[in-house]
């Protein structure tokens, strides 16, 4: 682990550019993939996200001859598949809040901001990165367990339905939409809260606390008022049937993406302002 | 070139930079002086636009940090907080930044061996030690090939072999022509590596001198004297602005007067003196006059001058 014994001069740089957005586009993605922990955490999303529907579909296949007519009629087919969205946008979402708040804990921020003064490149980089690296993680692994969850539900004859049949594939890559926009929500969160815990905090408090808090307001409000929070608004990007409280899948993926470009633009305003 | 100008920053009600007026010239070694808590850190990232100053303006290479197209070619700088990612790797580190600006790969391997982590390059930085993660800072500085180079402490945490390299690295960095700057809260670190000292103390400028001029600037007031009538000089010599300091051997130091102003006491009052000499400080020496009369330093002092 010694050292050895360096130079003394410095070698000149026969090369010189300047920071471009594309060249930030590079350098975020070098350190998204250089970080052990993301690859694992990406990894196990992935694996959970087709494991955990497989499971589901087995389950049901072994039940199903002892369940009820009521039971068998509240499984759907979509439902088993898409089961592991829910997976999916927990670690999606960790990872998103961590991409940003890493940079503070760990103090690597001030090299990235002294490689990149303007700042606001560095939000949009990390932003399409890993909006793209989560839908194209994503996108196949819902993918895999629609057909392989099909396939297990086939054997036995039950619950079949057709990816072609009016709103499947939507719901499907809508699940993946729907993660990749939890994921771009989570890191506008890191960015505005610069600390992991408390950014996973909010995060969940948004998402998982919130909306059974709406259960204290009179009935009227809360068919109002929740259908326009994210998890409820964003859900239907993969929810096959909506009822009379619940947005359509174009509108309330347009209300998630707004809760996205909120917690976006509040993070690039603080970014510049912000010491670090 | 680093050009501050009456550059202020507060932290809520604490104001860590009071004021400070100075300017890194190219071609030399300049050094950043002062006791932990100076405000040193503080004017580094003030410098790179990391913070924002409540008042005043400094500028590097004639413009604001932020405004430069290219930084790293600008500026290399090595922060004294850590500022690398421990999960990562040493050479993907210098990579990501490398990249923003389109600098080969092969300038990364370059400074790596240069910093002398070859073997270390692909271990996460979070096992690296104090003086590896300084060399891995250093690395980062001279990635881009920069025209003004700013650590700060870089000797810390190195070994003597570090450390003497840091010393002829800065020294031929000046040579070719760019500006250093670097800081320290030792003065005998500086002595050796600077030609030209920025002094602070509690944010504001202490002095901004030539190293000669510094050590002159505050020994030419101490004057060591030997006397049998110590007790009558003292009397005769005392006055604002004057203190004695009992010296090695019954001597006594007199701050404040020249040795001519002591020797013509004395023989107006038909005292006989064996001994009269203009005392040359050392470099902590001179600090600690400079500074002498900033009561929070004193305790400080023990740590700077050890």
């Amino acid at each position: 682990m010694n050292a050895v014994a360096p130079a003394a001069r410095l070698p000149r740089l026969e090369t010189t550019g300047r920071v471009a957005f594309r060249r930030v586009l590079v350098s975020e993605w070098t350190k998204l993939r250089s970080v052990r922990s993301t690859k694992w955490s990406l990894a196990a999303g992935f694996l959970l996200t087709i494991a955990f529907p497989i499971i589901f579909a087995f389950a049901t296949t072994s039940h199903w001859g002892t369940m009820s007519p009521q039971d068998r009629a509240g499984r759907h087919p979509l439902e088993i598949a898409l089961a592991g969205v829910n997976i999916a946008q927990l670690a999606i979402a960790v990872l998103g809040v961590l991409l940003i708040s890493a940079e503070y804990s760990t103090g690597s921020i001030r090299s990235t901001f002294t490689a990149v003064p303007t700042r606001l490149p560095v939000l949009w980089a990390k932003l399409i990165d890993y909006a793209v690296v989560s839908f194209l993680l994503v996108l196949p692994a819902v993918l895999i367990s629609f057909f392989a969850t099909q396939a297990i539900l086939d054997r036995h004859h039950i619950l079949q339905i057709s990816f072609t049949a009016p709103g499947v594939t939507r719901s499907v890559v809508g699940g993946a939409l729907y993660v990749m926009l939890v994921g771009i929500f989570a890191l506008g969160l890191g960015a505005i809260v610069r600390n992991t815990a408390g950014g996973i905090a909010t995060f969940a408090g948004i998402f998982f606390v919130l909306p059974p808090l709406m259960n204290v307001l009179p009935l009227s409000w809360n068919n109002a008022i929740s259908q326009y929070l994210p998890l409820e608004a964003g859900s239907q990007l993969f929810t096959l049937h909506h009822g009379a409280h619940t947005l359509r899948p174009l509108t309330g993926g347009l209300v998630l993406a707004a809760y996205c470009a909120t917690a976006i633009v509040i993070a690039a305003v603080l970014l510049v302002r912000r010491d670090v | 070139m680093i050009e501050a100008r009456n550059l202020t920053k507060d932290y809520g009600d604490k104001r860590a930079v009071d004021g400070l007026s100075f300017t890194v010239q190219p071609g030399i070694v300049t050094g950043f002086l002062g006791p932990n808590g100076s405000g040193k850190s503080t004017t580094m990232r003030l410098i790179l636009g990391l913070d924002a100053p409540t008042g005043g303006d400094v500028t590097v290479n004639g413009r604001h940090y932020r405004d430069h197209a290219a930084p790293l070619h600008e500026v290399g700088a090595l922060l004294e907080a850590r500022s690398v990612h421990t999960g990562r790797s040493a050479y993907n580190h210098l990579l990501g930044l490398a990249q923003t600006h389109g600098i080969p790969k092969r300038r990364v391997l370059e400074l790596i061996d240069l910093v002398g982590l070859h073997e270390v390059a692909r271990k996460r930085t979070g096992q690296f030690s104090l003086g590896m993660g300084q060399r891995l800072g250093i690395a980062q500085a001279l990635l881009g090939d920069p025209k003004t180079v700013m650590l700060d402490e870089p000797v810390n945490g190195l070994d003597p072999e570090g450390i003497h390299w840091v010393r002829n690295l800065l020294r031929g960095l000046a040579a070719e022509g760019r500006t250093v700057f670097v800081s320290s809260h030792l003065m005998s670190e500086m002595s050796l590596t600077a030609d030209h000292l920025i002094v602070i103390g509690r944010g504001k400028l202490i002095a901004d001198t030539s190293v000669e001029d510094f050590v002159a600037r505050a020994s030419q007031k101490v004057v060591l004297v030997r006397s049998p009538e110590l007790e009558r000089l003292e009397l005769e010599l005392a006055g604002p602005g004057i203190s004695f300091v009992p010296a090695a051997g019954g001597a006594l130091e007199v701050h404040g007067l020249t040795a001519e102003q002591v020797g013509d006491a004395a023989a107006r009052a038909g005292i006989a003196l064996h001994e009269l000499s203009p005392h040359q400080a050392s470099l902590e020496e001179a600090f600690m006059n400079l500074t002498r009369d900033e009561l929070e330093f004193a305790a400080e002092m023990e740590e700077v001058v050890a």
